[in-house]
């Protein structure tokens, strides 16, 4: 194993935003900033009060927006993806996954887990490692 | 109130995730690479916000109600289920395949090219139709 591209500071400061906007939806709304509750109550058209997960689906599209124009540590890639079934298939399981396990990266593994909720740490536990593996074997191949 | 504050929150998430890198997949990708080239810079983001969340929510929960609602809205299962289990299985190997996960998908969404408008138009779709199905 080397350590590359390693940037402590921004990434830090990045995390530390990232948990100052959790706190203030759980705050001032009483809310978990879970990104796919979120974006799954945005679409669901059925559901009442979903004002505010709109705007802060919105809110997220302005940021990265906003952010990759003014900060340099914020350097987005996605231009660069490319369109095939690899990235189907990723985005598929990224939604079934995200919306049958009840969260992501956000809801499980920073609210959950400041929560102490036992599902949190589990679900976090299991996609670090099928991550892993998912890299590992994609070298492989 | 509450949605001037759902707004800012959302603009602030997106503004942390830029700022930590966590916006380029090869960074998220680096950090799962464990066996090889290997850029721990996200397990600092989910420490820095950690650290904030950590301290903070226990007081925060304790409270009678948040500022702006009448009740928090927390999760209340506590059993570990399956969902909990295959969930998040499936969701690390979409993770791993691409390095984006639901908030730096949304986060990138006009930042350039048709494959993160798709990949985020999928993720979406794939989200509410499991939701439509499980519930």
């Amino acid at each position: 194993m080397n350590i590359v591209n390693f940037t402590p500071v921004p990434s830090f400061i990045g995390g530390i935003l990232i948990g100052i906007s959790a706190v203030a939806l759980l705050y001032f709304n009483g809310k978990i900033a879970g990104i796919s509750g979120i974006t799954k109550g945005t679409f669901n058209f059925k559901e009442r009060d979903t004002l505010w997960r709109i705007l802060f689906f919105i809110g997220l599209v302005i940021g990265g927006l906003f952010s990759t124009r003014f900060f340099e540590s914020a350097i987005s890639n996605v231009d660069q993806l490319q369109i095939n079934t690899k990235l189907i298939i990723a985005a598929v399981a990224v939604g079934i996954g995200t919306a049958y396990g009840n969260g992501c990266t956000s809801g499980h593994g920073i609210c959950g887990l400041a929560r102490k909720s036992k599902r949190s740490v589990t679900a976090t536990l299991i996609f670090m490692a099928t991550g892993f593996i998912t890299v590992f074997l994609e070298k492989l191949i | 109130m509450k949605y001037l504050i759902s707004l800012l929150s959302g603009i602030l998430f997106a503004i942390g995730l830029g700022i930590s890198g966590m916006m380029n997949t090869e960074k998220v990708k680096g950090f799962l690479d464990l066996t090889g080239d290997w850029d721990p810079s996200l397990a600092l983001v989910m420490g820095g916000a950690l650290l904030v969340t950590v301290i903070t929510y226990p007081f925060i929960i304790k409270k009678k109600s948040p500022m702006c609602e009448t009740d928090f809205s927390l999760p209340t299962n506590k059993e570990i289920t399956k969902e909990i289990i295959i969930g998040p299985a499936l969701f690390g190997i979409g993770w791993g395949l691409i390095g984006l996960c639901p908030g730096p998908a949304i986060a990138n969404l006009l930042n350039g090219g048709m494959a993160i408008v798709i990949f985020t138009g999928v993720m979406i779709a794939s989200m509410v139709i499991t939701d439509k199905v499980t519930n």
